[in-house]
């Protein structure tokens, strides 16, 4: 707000919204880490953890559009999707080397401070490429739908007042 | 192969040297191949069996007998020459180590094609070598003629080559097995083989280049000569003449066979001896004699008598031999006078005269004149078929005799032509002859013909040198030891009165050569297998242009229209026709009535409201309605998944809607919307009918009981539905999770491409609209 040039570009922005949405990110992707980890023996698992998560992003982008979900990105949506295809594979591949079969699950129990027993499949690292799998097509679909240029609807022009929805 | 990838990168340090270095692993091979070579005495065999792919009975077997150890010694050995002759040839240039690669990898498939025992590896090397060919022809890529002649050579043998898949489909499952070994050992009959036999030829004939599908290899000579000498003289096109000679002993006998056989290798061998003689490219004189040869050995060998396969196997090597020397020395002589025009090249012979002995002594070995090796294995050629007491045997060996005189014809024109002065008229009067300035070929250029040469000579003088070869080789077909053995004199025979005719013939061919051409000008062309393929190809391309014009016309209703009527027609006739539906409940507790009220409501409201965004919402709200229903059934994951899925859904629509107006454009139901609306109501309906037979229509205990049992024990974990997800199911999960990231990719660059035209053009197209489609599909591959 404070430079005039942005202003043109970014409309008004509520303060509420922003305030609000600023205290939920963190704790909508803590929730979906949770269900991605929990996944394996209570509701939840690593697509709707991706979903979660990626629904925390919808809200940074109604919030604050475009920039502001740019401005938190560290990593290009495809890599995303990449990396999580990746894993996925990689989990799958590497039975092969001890002698499993494709996509063969080892479970590990690991003695942890604080959390206690912790009980490790390795289909969680699977999980984990499916969750990332899900967050990088979010990103992209908002980063390219959500893209300032064709910002103004077509609506607008047409109808003045036709426009209230999002 | 492991040498072929690193070529590359050796190039870049050793330019053209790296010639050198490749001719490492077929020298390799060759000295292997006579190392290993007694083994395959008395008709044995070395087998090496590599499982590949267990669940589907494929392996790689190997197999090493004579008759592969003769194909070894002419694939790697030529292999060897050729690169060494290779290095001359190419200057310096980036694309050396990447040719020399393909080269190698060649002569791998090559390799790997004859000794391969399992018929589905034999597809796969038949079909690497039709690649590699691909490629080598399309070396000098920027040219037209080279990307076409290319393509055709493709086109040709990889469609062969499917097609003899499906003929070693047809006879392995009547043999009850793929080994070639065991197959041929004990032959299967009946029509479906019969059919077989038939594509297995197809694909021997196009990749031998047979009669009608010839006209590739004419096309195939614009590529570089190395690959002329190597691919499509020497070995690559042998390998249908391979495998009509695995085949030809116990198949020999099936009715389609031998009509096929020595019908097309005999007009192809006619065929290719009068073409030759037309030419004026000293290669194309040289290909169509290939062609004349190939249908030469395709007789021979799909005779499958006894005689007539120890001749074929003989000729093969003489073949190899000489042809590939030749191609060789043509080589050298475009290299060093920049023309293959036999009417512009003009006393070569004078100034080089070592390079004109060798092509004299090569091309009379083509030509059969002893005592060369090509003498040796065509007077055999001539006695087997003379002596065949069947009733084609006259006709084939008439036809034999003839094209034996245009071999002589043809060869003698190469020698005139290429070394001797240039004819009077046409080129002399313009002064376009090359000849005497030309500059001479460096000695190591045109050392690996002269060696092939020396070959010739040694293995026609003395028969025994090459005898135990051919001998093994005939054995591994025959199983049993040849009863007599290759030799210069066999005495006053048939043959040799034949031999001495064709000779005659041939010569005097040549002293009237004059009037053979004009007699040859007159005889109008006819009918070319090559217009017939650039027919052929154009018509495809045609019809698939109309075709596409067709089907993707570009209207979205009519693409919907198309798929659903085809899911309310294939599923839903059977389906009507066989209708059980299931016993009703109305609910099962009353939050149900309640929530399926609102639904309904939501539902109907959306295919009335005017403005989009309503629409959307109004959207949203069943499906969360349906998480509601979920989470009443008990269904935790479910729920929650779909309730994400939803709010995920309405974020995306309104992104995109943004872009479109914001209320429904307001139109009447017309006449001609008639056909939509029936569409859409029907798709409903079948929506409806369906899911609820599929609920009744339980035959089999749900899996779901399976699971429930397994998902602790097995997948270490108490959520059975992420169990099956990532662990019983985890294959498809894997599958989605790539379709989604291949449909989101799809979308991004969607609407990428969409918002660039908009910004160029400055007006808003149809982008958008595109956009609207493609996330509805992204999404449904999202639920």
């Amino acid at each position: 707000m404070s430079e005039p040039r942005s202003t043109a570009i970014e409309p008004r922005r509520s303060v509420i919204l922003d305030v609000a949405v600023r205290a939920e990110v963190h704790t909508l992707l803590l929730v979906s880490l949770y269900l991605l980890f929990a996944g394996h023996n209570q509701p939840g698992g690593g697509f709707s953890g991706g979903l979660v998560a990626s629904c925390a992003f919808c809200l940074r982008y109604v919030a604050g559009g475009e920039r502001e979900l740019a401005r938190h990105r560290r990593v290009p949506p495809p890599w995303l999707l990449g990396a999580g295809l990746l894993l996925a594979v990689g989990t799958g591949l590497a039975p092969l080397f001890t002698g499993g079969q494709f996509l063969e699950s080892a479970l590990a129990d690991l003695e942890l401070p604080v959390i206690g027993t912790v009980h490790l499949a390795s289909v969680l690292v699977f999980d984990t490429g499916v969750y990332l799998v899900v967050v990088g097509m979010a990103l992209l679909l908002l980063e390219q739908f959500g893209a300032a240029d064709g910002a103004e609807p077509i609506g607008t022009r047409e109808e003045p007042s036709g426009e209230g929805g999002a | 192969m492991v040498t072929a990838a690193a070529l590359p990168l050796a190039a870049r340090r050793l330019g053209n040297r790296v010639f050198h270095l490749a001719a490492l692993p077929p020298l390799a091979a060759v000295a292997w191949a006579f190392r290993e070579a007694p083994a395959t005495d008395a008709g044995g065999a070395l087998v090496e069996d590599v499982e590949w792919l267990p669940s589907l009975g494929v392996s790689l077997g190997f197999r090493f007998d004579g008759l592969a150890a003769l194909m070894v010694a002419l694939v790697a050995g030529i292999g060897a020459l050729v690169f060494v002759y290779a290095r001359s040839y190419f200057d310096d240039g980036a694309d050396v180590g990447r040719f020399a690669a393909t080269l190698l990898v060649f002569s791998g498939s090559m390799l790997g094609l004859v000794l391969a025992d399992d018929l589905i590896a034999l597809f796969l090397f038949w079909e690497l070598t039709s690649v590699t060919s691909f490629l080598l022809i399309g070396t000098e890529d920027e040219k037209v003629a080279a990307r076409s002649g290319a393509m055709q050579a493709l086109l040709i043998t990889a469609g062969g080559g499917l097609a003899m898949l499906g003929g070693f489909v047809l006879v392995a499952e009547a043999a009850g097995t793929y080994s070639l070994s065991e197959i041929v050992a004990d032959p299967p009959s009946g029509a479906a083989v019969d059919w077989g036999l038939v594509l297995v030829l197809l694909g021997a004939f196009t990749k031998s280049a047979q009669v009608p599908f010839h006209s590739w290899l004419p096309r195939a000579m614009t590529a570089p000569t190395p690959v002329s000498a190597y691919l499509h003289s020497a070995t690559m096109v042998k390998a249908g003449v391979y495998l009509v000679a695995r085949w030809s002993p116990a198949f020999a006998t099936h009715a389609p066979w031998r009509p096929i056989v020595l019908t097309v290798g005999l007009a192809t061998m006619l065929l290719g001896g009068y073409r030759a003689m037309r030419q004026h490219d000293l290669k194309l004189v040289l290909a169509y004699g290939t062609i004349s040869q190939l249908g030469l050995m395709v007789v021979l060998f799909g005779a499958g008598t006894p005689e007539a396969t120890y001749a074929g196997c003989a000729l093969l090597l003489a073949h190899g031999v000489f042809k590939a020397a030749l191609f060789m020395l043509v080589g050298v002589i475009d290299h060093q006078t920049h023309t293959r025009d036999l009417r512009m090249l003009d006393g070569l012979g004078r100034r080089w005269p070592a390079v004109a002995a060798t092509g004299v002594v090569v091309a009379a070995s083509m030509a059969g004149v002893p005592p060369l090796l090509g003498f040796v294995a065509k007077e055999e050629a001539l006695a087997s078929l003379g002596g065949t007491g069947a009733g084609w045997g006259p006709w084939v060996l008439g036809g034999v005799v003839v094209g034996s005189v245009l071999t002589v014809a043809y060869s003698a024109r190469f020698v005139l032509g290429a070394f001797g002065p240039a004819e009077e008229g046409g080129f002399v009067d313009r002064g376009e002859v090359v000849g005497a300035d030309a500059p001479r070929p460096a000695p190591a250029f045109v050392a690996p013909a002269v060696v092939l040469a020396g070959v010739t000579v040694v293995c026609g003088l003395v028969p025994a040198t090459v005898d135990p070869m051919v001998g093994r080789a005939f054995e591994s077909l025959f199983g049993r030891e040849a009863h007599h053995h290759l030799a210069l004199w066999h005495g006053i025979t048939p043959a040799l009165g034949l031999s001495a005719l064709v000779l005659a013939a041939g010569a005097l061919a040549v002293v009237r050569r004059r009037s053979v051409a004009e007699l040859q000008a007159r005889v109008a062309g006819g009918p070319s297998a090559q217009s017939a393929y650039d027919r052929s190809l154009k018509g495809m391309l045609q019809a698939a242009d109309v075709l596409t014009g067709k089907v993707q016309n570009g209207s979205l209703p009519v693409y919907l229209g198309v798929i659903l009527t085809t899911l309310v027609v294939v599923p839903g006739v059977p389906l009507l026709l066989d209708l059980e539906l299931p016993e009703l409940r109305v609910a099962d507790r009353p939050g149900q009535v309640v929530v399926g009220t609102v639904m309904l409501a939501a539902a109907l409201a959306a295919a009335m409201v005017r403005r989009r965004f309503a629409a959307v919402i109004l959207i949203g709200a069943v499906g969360y309605g349906m998480a509601a229903l979920f989470v009443l059934q008990g269904a935790p994951d479910l729920a929650i998944t779909q309730l994400l899925i939803e709010t995920l859904s309405v974020v995306m629509f309104v992104l995109v809607f943004r872009h479109l107006p914001a209320t429904f454009p307001r139109r009447r139901i017309r006449g001609s919307q008639a056909p939509r609306v029936a569409v859409a109501v029907a798709a409903a309906a079948f929506a409806f009918v369906f899911t609820l037979a599929a609920v009744g229509a339980r035959s089999e205990a749900p899996v779901s009981d399976e699971y429930l049992t397994r998902a602790e024990p097995e997948g270490g974990g108490d959520n059975v539905v992420n169990v099956v997800i990532v662990d019983f199911r985890g294959f498809d999960t894997m599958g989605e999770i790539t379709v989604l990231a291949v449909a989101v990719l799809g979308v991004a660059a969607t609407v990428r491409t969409g918002r660039r035209e908009r910004t160029r053009d400055g007006v808003p197209d149809d982008g958008p609209r595109d956009v609207a489609v493609a996330v509805a599909e992204g999404e449904g591959e999202a639920g």
